[in-house]
């Protein structure tokens, strides 16, 4: 070995230890060097950048957020016409991909949940079809099965004119997924207001029992009581206004049909293709945690007299959820980046905007941070509050 | 005393029928479910089957797909060769063959346990340069093809493979970094990892196809395969890092205190001791890392390479192809799903093995 050394090192030697061989010299040098090298290739490619806009004669900065777009968007939350500033063409972008997350997110865990729950079943049946639907959806890349979908619809749905009609008032064609939507009436807001209220109701209602379990030790039948709360006050709102159900259905009108409620084709392949392919990884991770809770876990629970439904929620999910909940953020997360594929199919979400602006400002630098930003602030926010789970429902060790 | 054969449990605990009674209809609510998929599994498999098998047509041309009600499989066979290879001369396509034969052999080779040594890494070195020789020619006589014209197939495993083991010795860096007790170093290599895991892999797509050209000095460019290619690297490594710190940490603190004991420097001690141990505890892991890669490579698509999707894609736009994509999207699907079904399986087999 080249660099043997003394066993014996005394108080004199130490004095004249060299300078490469200092371990804390070295440090300082090896980390100035490393800062150094780094700083030199920023250097080294904001130069080549600079003077390569120069010569293309493109413009940097923000400055152009709020010049004419100039574009249309197919969908937008937001009121927005190509007239309007690339701000507010970023924001509706933004906004559909929040759209899309959103409703993502809710259907993967509730589609994720039921695979996980079946692949577990002791019906060998649904265990394998469960089986072979996570096997074949994981293994399948998330962009071809939105081509898929996409094309799916693109071929066996016509024009508006020769709509798939299979429930009276639903229109499925080429341009969109048309649904009857209850027209505008005073009693919705009245309605949404009640929700609301049994919400918070029902909160309350779990604390106060939660409070009186820990005193008495009497339980207090929550779950019902909230049910029938959130169920029950907009059912008696709507009951005192008059029972309002005029439905605004679709119709014809021209070449499309009008009124009701639609979601694009685009949308609607972006959205199975994506809660397809992650409630695939969803149900994986359920399973896994799931089958984590040792079966003395249940056997104790049974024994202390539990009801089987007590056994799942009040020992195992509880146990299961801190295996569940780190895997299925990133899954979340993943499902919120893949999002972006819908560049790929048409969908004007966040990185497809920012691609048509890019081609038409040649500022890439700038939109390509600007979808760096965005994806970040979304991570960031998102770990950080489950983070802040995490912790709060980690086992508290002595 | 009465013989064992009187104690037989009864014909519908067993056999057959018992396990009937026991994996279907168990209790009410199994029987009531059992059944409910039976009838669902009867309604679409027969026409399901129809359409697949027995409507369909295997060798035809495109106008007389459109007159039959089947799948039209035709759109497959009739274009295989474009599918897999692509651009590449058509004389030539087997040499993507012969690469991807040879890529199948290494894998099969480096599933063994026995060859898990440090000659492993070395034989892929000189396999991927070989497998790149076959492919790019130049050499042994073999008449050169562009790297532009590399597609199907052949440039799916080669941003994959190449690009995971090009990203796998900069994401070991990363990962001893992001451990590492030299302040500035840690910083960097936590915002690294935690900035490129944070973002979708179309952004570090954008970047390569829009960015890095602006990055370069005026005069010199590189191709848009390489850049993508750049661009995964840059992806992937991060992964690896975070799988490699996982391995790390597993590592006793005793292996550390040992090695230090014996006198090995930081280096030494990291190549003789400490990675060795990590890099085959994450082994099971970094094969998932190589499926997601895989699939991922489809990605390509959006800034225009002709990977084996867009291949599918430039088929259907085809005229006379277009309308047959369910049958195309389908086939592709089919080979990326063996692809991954085998790796994955290959990983699970490990994970499930004892090994250090």
């Amino acid at each position: 070995m080249s660099l043997t050394r003394t066993a014996t090192v005394d108080a004199s030697d130490h004095e004249r230890v060299p300078l490469w061989r200092d371990p804390a010299k070295r440090a300082i040098a090896f980390q100035a060097v490393t800062l150094g090298l780094v700083f030199m290739l920023s250097y080294w490619i904001f130069s080549n950048a600079q003077s390569n806009l120069r010569k293309q004669s493109i413009a940097t900065g923000f400055g152009f957020l709020s010049k004419e777009a100039g574009f249309e968007i197919g969908e937008s939350l937001i009121p927005y016409s190509a007239a309007e500033t690339y701000f507010r063409a970023l924001s509706a972008g933004f906004l559909n991909t929040l759209k899309v997350s959103i409703a993502g997110v809710i259907l993967t865990i509730i589609l994720g949940v039921f695979v996980g729950i079946s692949r577990l079943s002791k019906n060998w049946l649904l265990a394998r079809i469960a089986a072979g639907y996570i096997e074949v959806l994981q293994n399948i890349p998330v962009l071809l099965q939105l081509f898929f979908w996409y094309g799916l619809f693109y071929t066996s749905l016509h024009g508006p004119r020769k709509s798939f009609n299979p429930v009276p008032g639903v229109f499925f064609n080429n341009r969109g997924f048309y649904f009857p939507f209850p027209e505008y009436h005073s009693a919705y807001p009245a309605m949404a207001v009640a929700l609301f209220a049994a919400c918070f109701a029902g909160c309350l209602l779990h604390k106060w029992s939660r409070t009186r379990q820990d005193k008495t030790g009497q339980s207090f039948p929550v779950m019902p009581v909230a049910l029938g709360g959130v169920v029950g006050l907009p059912l008696i709102v709507w009951l005192a206004y008059g029972m309002p159900i005029r439905l605004d259905t679709p119709h014809l009108a021209g070449f499309n049909y009008e009124g009701g409620f639609s979601f694009s084709p685009e949308f609607v392949a972006l959205l199975l293709g994506l809660v397809l392919y992650t409630s695939a990884f969803v149900a994986e991770i359920v399973r896994a945690g799931i089958q984590s809770v040792s079966r003395g876990q249940t056997e104790a629970a049974m024994s202390i007299g539990l009801k089987p439904g007590e056994v799942l929620s009040l020992v195992i999910l509880p146990q299961a959820m801190r295996l569940i909940i780190p895997p299925m953020t990133n899954q979340m997360l993943n499902l919120t980046k893949n999002s972006s594929l819908a560049v790929a199919i048409g969908f004007p979400d966040f990185v497809a905007v920012v691609n048509t602006s890019i081609n038409q400002t040649g500022q890439a630098i700038e939109g390509v941070s600007l979808i760096m930003i965005v994806y970040l602030t979304i991570s960031l926010v998102t770990s950080s509050l489950m983070n802040r789970y995490n912790k709060r429902t980690a086992i508290i060790e002595r | 005393m009465r013989s064992t054969e009187e104690f037989r449990p009864p014909v519908t605990s067993i056999g057959a029928i018992g396990w009937i009674r026991q994996n279907l209809f168990s209790n009410f609510f199994n029987s009531l479910l059992t059944l409910l998929i039976l009838y669902f599994l009867c309604r679409t498999l027969p026409s399901f089957i129809n359409w697949a098998v027995i409507d369909a047509v295997w060798w035809s041309d495109g106008r007389t797909c459109n007159q039959i009600n089947g799948a039209c499989w035709s759109v497959i066979t009739k274009n295989l060769r474009f599918i897999l290879f692509g651009f590449y001369p058509y004389e030539q396509q087997w040499r993507p063959v012969l690469s991807i034969c040879l890529l199948a052999a290494f894998i099969v080779y480096s599933s063994f346990r026995r060859a898990w040594n440090k000659h492993l890494p070395i034989a892929w070195l000189v396999g991927l340069v070989l497998i790149g020789l076959i492919m790019r020619g130049g050499v042994f006589g073999l008449p050169s093809v562009e790297t532009e014209k590399w597609s199907g197939i052949s440039l799916t495993l080669l941003l994959s493979i190449f690009g995971l083991s090009a990203a796998y010795p900069f994401g070991v860096i990363l990962a001893l970094g992001r451990r590492s007790r030299l302040p500035a170093i840690k910083t960097l290599c936590v915002l690294y990892i935690e900035l490129i895991r944070g973002v979708p892999l179309i952004s570090m797509l954008f970047m390569a196809s829009v960015m890095f050209p602006l990055f370069l000095p005026e005069g010199i460019t590189i191709n848009k395969i390489l850049r993508a290619q750049a661009a995964i690297v840059m992806f992937t490594a991060a992964y690896i890092a975070e799988v490699v710190r996982g391995g790390l940490q597993a590592i006793p603190r005793g292996q550390y205190e040992a090695a230090e004991s014996l006198g090995l420097n930081y280096y030494q001690k990291m190549r003789l001791i400490i990675l060795p141990q990590a890099l085959r505890t994450v082994i099971p892991p970094t094969v998932s890392i190589l499926i997601s890669a895989f699939k991922d490579t489809s990605l390509v698509v959006i800034i225009g390479l002709f990977d084996l999707l867009r291949t599918t894609q430039v088929t259907l736009s085809n005229p006379e192809w277009t309308g047959f994509s369910t049958e195309a999207y389908l086939f592709a699907a089919f080979i990326y799903f063996m692809g991954c079904f085998v790796m994955s399986n290959f990983s699970r087999r490990l994970a499930t093995k004892q090994y250090t």
